[in-house]
Parts: C-alpha cells; structure tokens; sequence
C-alpha cells in the first residue's frame, strides 16, 4: 500500500512536472522582444500560395527592417493550422496568452481567419491577414484589430468577373469550395454578373479540404449550359479543377476567379496560357518588385513570391514601422491602437508601392487584372502575366460604406 | 462513511487530481488544461460503456460533437447562462444517445460497435449540411456567456474553476454510478450477459440507460469545451475525434475510475507539444498505441493497479 501510494504519488508529479517545463523558458531578454506569428496552412492545399515562402517574406521584412528598429528586436515564430478553424483558433489563443505574440500575420482560409480575427480582438492583439479572401473580415465581421492586407473576394469578383462579363460571358455555373471563402467569393460574383444583367445557372458545392475529384461537379457544370465556369476555390483546389477541365475537354470558359502565380507555375503554361486572373501584386512589375523578388529568391528558390508572400512582407514592414512611431510598448498594451495608428500612416513598401489602410481595416493598393501568356510568349523562367488592366484604388475595392462594417461612422 | 464507495488508494488518487488540478493553472496553461478535462471527461463517460458494460461505441464523437455545436449556438444566438449552455449540450447528445443507443443495443459486439460508428458518420454528414453548424466553418466567436447570468467568465481563471467543477463532479457521478447497485449490473452484463439475463435483469435496459447516461456527460465535456475555446467545429465529430478516444482510454486503463484522466492528460500532452512538428503527432500516437497493445495492455493506470493490487 505505501509503495503504491509513492509511486502514484510520483506518476502524477512527474508528469506534472513534464508538462511544465517546457513553458518555463526564460523569457529575459537584452531588449524588449516583439513576436510575430506566421499562422498558414504549410501541408495541405495551401503550402504553396502561402506556406514557408509566407515566413521568408516575413522575415525578410524584419531583417530589413532591424536597423531601423528602435530599442527592440522581432522575432517571427510559425505554425500550421490544418486548415482546422478550430486549431488555428486554439493557436492564435496560445501564441497572444502564452508566447507572447504581438501580431499574427497571413492566415489563408477564411474560415480560420475569420475565427482568428475574434480571438485578436478579444485579446486585444494585432492580425493582419494577408492570405485568406472573404470580404466579411472588412465588412459584417470587420473589428479594430485586424488588417486586410493583400486582396479580397469583391476585388477578386470585380476584377477578374467583371472582365469575363464585358468579353460576353453572361451566364456562369460555379464550382465552389464548400466554406466562407467559396461562399463569399460565389456571392460576391453573383452579384456582380447580376448587375451586368447576367445569369447564374447553377452551382455545386464541395467539402473543403479534401476534395481531389471534380468529375462529378465538372459535368453538371458542362450540362448546365452556361458559357462560363467560374471556380470559386483557391490553392490545389483551382489548379486540380482546370486540370480536370482540360482532361475533360470542357468546352465552357474558365473563370478563375482566385488564382497566384504559384498556381499557374503549378498548372504549366500550356494549361494555364490565356486565361484571366487577379493579383495585387505580381514579381516582374517594375524595378522595385523586381529587386524584391531578387532578395526574396535565395531563400525560396522554387516558389516566387505571389500577392500573399508580398502581403505578409509589406504588412510586416508597416506593423513595424508604427510600432517605431508608437513606442515598443504600445502593441502589449492594447492592439487595437496599433491598428489605429496603422490606419493613420500611409503605407509604402517595394511590393505594393504607396497606398493605406482604410478605417474598416481595408488596404488600400492597386490591383492588377493580367491574362497568362502562352508558352510561345514567355521569356524565362516565371515570366507567366501580360498586364491587361489597372485597377486604382477607388475602383478596386468595396466602398467604404457598402461592406456594412460597424467600424464605418454613417 | 463518507467514502463514497472509495477505497483508501482511490481517495488518495482522487486527492492528488484534485490538488492537480488546483495548482496546474500556476504553473500550466490554464487553457491547455482546461482542454485536458474537457477530454478526460469525455474518455471517462466513454468508459462507462466500454470500461463497465462491454460496450465499444465506435462513434462518441457524435454526442461530444452536437454538445459543443448546441452549447456554442445557445451561447452565441440565446445569450443562455453558461450552466445551461453546457446542460443543454449534454441533453441534445443524451436525447440522440436514447434513439441511437436504442437501435445499436439490439446488436452485440462489432455490429454494435459499426452500427455506433454509421450513425456517427450519419451526424456527421448532418453537421457538414445543416445551416446552424456553419459547416466548414463551424460556429465561430462564441461569446464566453456569464455563469448563472451574473458571473463573467471571460477571464481564463474564471471559466477554469467551472471547468474543474464541471469535471469533478461529472467523475464523481460516474464513480457513484459504477458503484452503485446498478454499476454491479451492468458489471454483469459485462462478465456473462446471458447469466444476467438468466438472473432475470432487462439487460437491454440497462444497457440503454448506461448509454444514454454516457452519451449526456459526453456531450456536457463537448459543451464545456466549446465554451472554452469558442468555437465548435467539424473536427470535433469526425470518426477521428472517436477513435482518439478508445485510444485515450486504452492508453489510460479501460475499466479503471483514473486510467482515461490519465490517457487524457498524456494523449493531449503530446498534441500540445509535438504541434509544431505537424504529422509526428499521429505518428508518435500510433508508436504509442503499438507499445500500449504490446507491452502493457491493461494501459498505465491498469498495469499500476495490477503491480500494486489495488483498483485505481
């Protein structure tokens, strides 16, 4: 009975004991650390768009940065959220408690980003999303801790739709990916084809992440009769369904409606060459992009840097910035007038040139419809876009006071 | 006496969880370990059936699934109390415990056990197509609600000392049960069912009621954890979450009053600090479920009990 007792005694300690010490780090530093969470998805469809060259970007902005740096250092952590709101929630939770995060940056998937944005704002941290899509993180569920950097599904819509609407595509079929980024970017273009006076023939959903097949979905689109099928999904998903639309021999017309760089590297020229996609940012659109590119590609030499790798450098360097301006113990203190005062100084980086950030958390940069060359037509290695339209800010993006979002005074 | 049907070994097990689970939150996150009992208190309902009835439902992820997804939507969409919330979620899972519980009881051993898992698979083929659930997206930023309407949770401590409450008490419940006359029973039902019922027990009832007794305190875990992180999701009602849980309690001791706690504590252990190495998670949980079923197949609580002969 006594030995039981110790050695009982002892398992519950032990384990205890283990569970604790890797949480007893010593936190003392020279200088006042600031952290950076880099949150994407880095082993499922979304690795590539976002993924490692996500965290380079990132880093690449504090190390640019660090002589600038007034008084402090940066540090960047990352992780992988499956894709799971539920663990990218369960992170963000940890990483602004436990590890001291001051701000997480990229996040695709809209449905993790939006979970994540909650946790920011009652915790009262820093999130700028650069990776995920849905229009709602600067509309209905817009909060003060939070900034959209890179793109969205409106400007998506309105961009790359609306180009296919004026070249006569006025009746779709959608393929969408079954959670808030397929359902706000279906609805978005909706709206838009409906404006034009188009119409939506119909739509099939399917379950996010895991789908390989679309088959199944691709023939219900054919027999719709629509002219245009519009993907409503992203990463893996975009490049496995116009794959399979090309095997298909699908004779409607492809409207990518979110489709990088990464992707169209994925896809090959001879798949890809011709069709029309968006980006706020593409790698050889003048000197400044060029010479970011040049820095970026030592370090991820296979995957050029598309909008989103650009977001999470340009977001960065601005969140650094003002805590320059705010002091470094402004973002411990309270997120929300970091994002404030992020909103008030204009922005300028190599990748996105001169623009700001609007009160509903909106960045404001150009954005950029281009149409993918044919293999005939490409120079070298990644030269994939022809610059087709321009899109100033004020045409790009959702009015201020259409997005519903609470933050905007009436 | 007061023991409750504890004996000396057991009381003093009980005491060390109990200051546990009082000093952790200084040392530990209080987050990370309110993660802990919300699962341990789902493994222990999950050994109420299997641990002392015999029974190997394949699909409990369903009613800790619906509890969180119930408990998430009264507390985001009715404003209800947190108490409810998390009752509400462990009354929805206990009412589909009572129809599913119903159907599955009429077949012993696999077939019980595949019929559990079809129904698991049916909720969650619901959970993905029904609007409240929010599909892919589950239901997401829950308000933390207030504790009998008054009382703010939102702090981490906070809802950390309802948890343990929540916890502890729903130990205690199964501790009583399983001692009681109608744990002996089922205990029974266990050893020789067709003596139990030459003996003249409605083995059939008893088994019911043990499910549906396990499928409320496994949807309750399922409301409490849902409230802690504020969010419900689809993850939670996968067949993985289910069979996360047999392996939570044959790591722990199947049959044991501590052994789940404790598969609990070492099952999200590893999860929480092998995260960052992406799929070495599932890796290392299969190595361990190798050694577990080669090496000590009563699990830790159930082999400590063996060495020492005494029933933790």
């Amino acid at each position: 009975m006594e030995i039981s007792r110790r050695s009982l005694l002892n398992t519950v300690a032990t384990g205890a004991a283990v569970s604790a010490l890797p949480l007893r780090r010593a936190r003392a530093q020279a200088k006042p650390v600031i952290k950076i969470g880099v949150l994407n998805d880095q082993s499922g469809p979304y690795r590539d768009t976002g993924g490692t060259t996500s965290v380079v970007c990132t880093k690449q902005a504090v190390a640019e940065f660090a002589s600038q740096m007034s008084g402090y250092t940066v540090e960047v952590i990352t992780a992988d959220h499956q894709n799971k709101p539920d663990v990218g929630a369960a992170i963000a939770r940890q990483w602004y408690d436990q590890e001291g995060v001051d701000m997480i940056i990229d996040v695709p998937n809209s449905g993790v980003a939006l979970a994540v944005a909650g946790v920011a704002k009652d915790k009262n941290k820093v999130h700028i999303n650069s990776g995920a899509a849905t229009s709602d993180l600067t509309g209905a569920q817009c909060n003060a801790n939070i900034v959209h950097w890179t793109y969205d599904t409106w400007m998506l819509a309105q961009s790359t739709g609306g180009a296919t609407v004026k070249a006569g595509g006025d009746s779709w079929y959608f393929i969408t990916a079954d959670y808030a980024f397929g359902h706000k970017l279906e609805s978005d273009t909706t709206d838009l084809i409906k404006a034009a006076k188009g119409s939506v023939k119909g739509s099939s959903s399917y379950p996010f992440p895991g789908t390989t097949d679309f088959s199944s979905f691709l023939l219900q689109a054919q027999s719709s009769g629509a002219k245009v099928l519009g993907l409503a999904n992203a990463g893996g998903d975009t490049i496995n369904s116009i794959k399979q639309a090309k095997e298909f021999g699908l004779t409607m017309d492809i409207a990518a409606l979110l489709m990088f760089i990464t992707d169209v590297n994925a896809l090959g020229l001879d798949v890809a060459g011709g069709l029309h996609l968006t980006e706020s940012f593409y790698w050889d659109l003048n000197d400044k992009t060029r010479a970011f590119t040049k820095r970026i590609l030592p370090q991820s030499p296979d995957n050029y840097p598309n909008m989103d790798h650009a977001g999470c450098y340009a977001g960065s360097l601005h969140f650094m910035k003002t805590i320059n301006k705010m002091g470094v113990a402004a973002p411990k203190a309270s997120g929300r007038d970091i994002v404030t005062a992020m909103k008030a100084i204009p922005t300028e980086d190599d990748c996105f040139g001169k623009g700001s950030i609007r009160e509903d958390g909106r960045g404001m940069f150009n954005s950029y419809l281009f149409q993918v060359k044919k293999p005939a037509e490409s120079k070298g290695k990644w030269d994939y876009y022809k610059l087709v339209q321009t899109s100033e800010p004020a045409q790009a993006w959702r009015p201020l006071n259409a997005g519903g979002c609470p933050l905007v005074k009436a | 006496m007061f023991s409750l049907g504890f004996t000396r070994p057991q009381l003093i097990a009980l005491a060390v969880m109990v200051a546990v689970i009082a000093i952790a939150p200084m040392a530990v996150y209080p987050v990370f370990m309110m993660k802990i009992m919300c699962f341990a208190l789902f493994a222990c309902a999950f050994n109420l059936l299997i641990g002392y009835v015999g029974l190997l439902s394949f699909g409990h992820a369903a009613y800790f699934g619906m509890g969180c997804y119930l408990s998430a939507y009264a507390a985001k969409h009715w404003g209800f109390p947190a108490e409810i919330c998390v009752l509400l979620g462990g009354i929805v899972a206990a009412a589909m415990g009572a129809v599913f519980g119903a159907i599955a009881i009429k077949r012993q051993g696999i077939y019980f056990s595949m019929i559990t898992l079809a129904l698991a698979q049916f909720t969650y083929f619901l959970c993905t197509q029904m609007a409240f659930t929010g599909g892919e997206d589950g239901i997401q930023n829950v308000p933390r609600p207030f504790l009998l309407g008054f009382l703010s949770l939102s702090n981490d401590m906070a809802i950390y000392w309802m948890v343990a409450v929540v916890f502890l008490v729903g130990f205690l419940a199964i501790f009583r049960i399983i001692h009681s006359p109608f744990g002996q029973v089922l205990k029974a039902i266990r050893e020789n069912e067709p003596r139990a019922i030459s003996l003249g027990y409605r083995v059939d009832d008893y088994k019911l009621l043990a499910f549906v007794l396990s499928t409320f305190i496994a949807g309750a875990a399922g409301g409490m954890k849902s409230l802690v992180f504020g969010i419900a999701s689809l993850s939670d009602v996968t067949w993985q979450a289910s069979g996360q849980i047999v392996l939570t309690n044959l790591l722990g001791g199947m049959g044991t009053v501590f052994g789940p706690v404790v598969g609990a504590v070492i099952i999200n252990t590893l999860e929480f600090y092998l995260s960052p190495f992406g799929s070495w998670v599932t890796i290392t949980q299969g190595l361990i479920f190798v050694a577990c079923v080669m090496v000590f197949r009563r699990g830790v609580i159930g082999e400590l009990g063996a060495r020492f002969k005494v029933a933790l």
